[in-house]
């Protein structure tokens, strides 16, 4: 007769887990052996990325529904038997003119890319601080180290999602919870899919990999790949009189 | 949709958190349902009812043990319920919603002239919960328990009936839900006395003891006079220094004893506990300081030290100190249980009658050092009986010990408080639910006189059939005893 494993296996809830970045990861913490929760609006997504693993569990789920989280996370966590990682990567990124200015769509961004991070990590957040542990984590970007001008309020909302993250960071610290942000440079997703002058891409899988290991490393911030904290660092650098004359 | 809107939904507001014992041992994930009003409490029953889930009282969670954990089921937090109703400024009876905490009444009363007849070392805990613990002070010895103090509460049934229950209306009833933990049902407003105070100061002496016997003694000689004693004892001392310690002993001032205007020792800005120890470190900070020192060489030094410092302090003559500074003790150091280490702790603390009360102690002492599970803490206290149907109080002594709890330590620690446990049941002694988690059913069929723990648990058959208002401590211990005896399904 085997020995039963000494630890319970461990759980980990990805919300925007239908494609891109989060179906990646629901894929290697399954493969991990982690009892996955995995959710985003699209259930025929879902359960491609489902099929033929038996620990992942899938939930059809609109994060700008604010007011379902609390339910949802319980009935999540109730079903995994826990929540020891916490990943929101749900995000979505609209084209926009250069001479554009449209309220609802910016509206409908910042209600996907933060509002529902809030959402979310305000019920996680609490869950961790009581058990004194769990790792959380959320998908920033690059995109909101500074304010460019093709996406103004992708940016913004970037930016506004590391803030919270940071803040998240600092209250938890001291609780036993760490909370990781990461900063991916270009990715290959479907959000990115039709933008043919992205800058050193790499696939969904290798940026997955990349947050895996932050996440191992307990890093607070990690940009993936690493070369775009280097990218970051000249940016921030340069004064506004000159950035405002770049074009990219 | 708006994007930006949020309208919760509606009912009762719940969340989903790990629900922990205070000493950190025992925690369990449930839904925790935070009711804001009487009639949301009441819904919260009927969804519970609804849905087949025990449910299980808590305030903040201030039990060391597992009083307030509901491993299998819904958690209900009083929390919600947290507005003093009234307040009569003549008598200085407070008029409660049940999850106001100490905290909240005494900063509502002290500015009034008023302190609370009876506080827990933390000011944290709910009425609802003291109340159904049935805690004591300092000055137990006195006063009595917080039950003494409580002149009518309102309970909400498991039927969702909503009963009064005062000495005269229910009078059964009062007497059992005092002390009862919760499972006769929920407390929702409490209706309690506190003292008028001719100052926000206490007049506090201490004195150095040099072993058990010289401690009981002062206690002895000054319990008629006194209004608070409390006993810190340094667990490591042995042979003829068995229970060494240090005596706080304080006493109200009268009506003009006090030089300063009134208002201004009853301010609570008076009142208010350092932010600094000794001015410098910053006490928030400071149970990372201590963990270095949760082991028993860092802990002998701790207790050693303090008992030497004693020694010069018990030379001195008497001091003022704040209420709130006396009272509250273990809000000194902000979450000082983390130096114990994620294993936790646990407190053991039993009751022992006046005449096998020296014997017990020192027996216990002696066997937890020769064990090697030496008290990181000890606090000594007196005690007088109450009539509540449940209670822990007789006319005798208590003795806090706290343990470390460790992974590799666990089933042997438990063991010697099993040990322990017989020394003090053969004495005559009882265990005291706020803190225990150690006792079993057999102990508690040893400990309560037989027809108050039958009676206890035909209370819980006729009021709460199906089982609804459930902890981990009902299962513990009381459960077991109401299934052989027939009061369970």
């Amino acid at each position: 007769m085997s020995t039963p494993p000494s630890t319970p296996p461990q759980t980990a809830i990805v919300v925007g887990a239908s494609s891109g970045m989060g179906a990646e990861l629901v894929r290697k913490l399954a493969d991990r052996g982690y009892r996955v929760a995995a959710l985003a609006r699209r259930q025929a997504a879902l359960d491609e990325v489902a099929a033929g693993r038996e620990n992942v569990l899938t939930w059809t789920h609109d994060v700008t529904d604010a007011p379902s989280v609390p339910a949802q996370f319980e009935a999540c966590t109730e079903s995994l038997g826990g929540c020891d990682l916490f990943i929101y990567a749900a995000g979505v990124m609209h084209v926009i003119g250069p001479d554009e200015y449209d309220t609802q769509k910016d509206f409908d961004q910042l209600a996907v890319n933060l509002a529902g991070c809030v959402a979310w990590g305000n019920e996680v957040a609490p869950y961790m601080q009581s058990k004194r542990s769990g790792v959380l984590v959320g998908i920033s970007s690059i995109a909101g180290d500074r304010g460019r001008k093709p996406f103004p309020t992708y940016h913004a909302a970037k930016a506004a999602v590391s803030t919270y993250l940071e803040s998240l960071r600092n209250r938890l610290a001291g609780h036993g919870v760490h909370v990781c942000t990461i900063k991916p440079g270009t990715v290959h997703t479907p959000m990115t899919a039709g933008m043919d002058d992205l800058k050193w891409p790499i696939t969904a899988e290798a940026a997955a990999d990349g947050i895996l290991d932050a996440i191992d490393k307990r890093k607070n911030t990690a940009y993936v790949p690493l070369r775009w904290r280097f990218v970051s660092l000249v940016i921030q650098a340069i004064p506004s009189f000159v950035f405002r004359r770049l074009n990219f | 949709m708006e994007p930006f809107a949020f309208t919760p939904r509606a009912g009762v507001p719940s969340s989903y958190r790990s629900v922990e014992a205070w000493g950190m041992t025992h925690a369990a994930d449930a839904r925790v349902l935070r009711p804001r009003t009487t009639d949301e409490l009441r819904e919260a029953v009927r969804m519970a009812t609804a849905a087949g889930v025990t449910l299980g009282p808590r305030g903040t969670g201030c039990s060391y043990g597992d009083a307030s954990v509901n491993s299998r089921g819904w958690t209900l937090d009083i929390g919600g319920l947290g507005r003093v109703l009234a307040f009569d400024e003549a008598t200085g009876v407070a008029d409660c919603e049940a999850g106001v905490t100490i905290e909240g009444l005494w900063k509502h009363s002290l500015p009034r002239g008023f302190w609370p007849k009876v506080v827990s070392g933390t000011m944290f805990p709910t009425l609802a919960g003291t109340v159904s613990a049935n805690i004591h002070g300092k000055n137990n010895f006195a006063v009595g328990t917080i039950g003494d103090a409580v002149e009518e509460f309102d309970i909400v049934l498991a039927d969702g009936r909503l009963l009064t229950c005062s000495r005269t209306e229910h009078a059964e009833l009062f007497h059992a839900a005092i002390g009862g933990f919760g499972m006769l049902g929920l407390l929702t407003r409490v209706k309690l006395g506190t003292k008028r105070v001719h100052s926000g100061d206490l007049e506090v002496t201490a004195r150095a003891t040099t072993n058990l016997a010289d401690m009981m003694q002062y206690f002895e000689e000054h319990k008629a006079t006194s209004d608070y004693l409390v006993g810190w004892i340094d667990c490591f001392g042995a042979g003829r220094t068995l229970g060494r310690g240090l005596i706080h002993d304080a006493r109200y001032l009268d009506e003009g004893e006090d030089e300063r205007p009134l208002a201004d020792t009853l301010a609570l800005d008076h009142q208010e506990l350092p932010a600094n120890i000794m001015g410098v470190f910053p006490k928030a900070e400071m149970w990372e300081v201590l963990k270095h020192f949760a082991n028993d060489p860092g802990m002998r030094l701790i207790n050693g030290a303090k008992f030497v410092s004693g020694l010069f302090e018990g030379n001195r003559p008497p001091v003022r100190q704040a209420h709130a500074a006396f009272a509250f003790l273990l809000d000194y150091v902000p979450n000082w249980k983390r130096a114990y280490g994620t294993g936790g702790l646990i407190q053991y603390q039993p009751f022992v009658p006046h005449a096998t009360a020296h014997d017990v102690y020192s027996e216990c002492l002696r066997w937890s050092q020769r064990k090697g599970f030496v008290p990181y803490l000890g606090v000594f206290k007196r005690h007088r009986p109450d009539p509540f149907l449940m209670t822990y109080a007789q006319d005798g002594w208590s003795m806090a010990m706290d343990f470390k709890v460790t992974a590799a330590n666990r089933a042997d620690l438990w063991e010697h408080c099993r040990e322990l446990t017989e020394i003090v049941l053969e004495g005559g002694g009882r265990f005291y639910f706020a803190k225990d988690l150690v006792i079993g059913p057999r102990d508690a069929e040893r400990m309560f006189p037989a027809e108050n723990l039958q009676r206890f648990l035909e209370l819980k058959a006729e009021l709460d059939p199906s089982g609804l208002f459930v902890t981990d401590l009902w299962r513990r211990v009381f459960e077991p005893l109401a299934r052989e005896r027939g009061l369970l399904d």
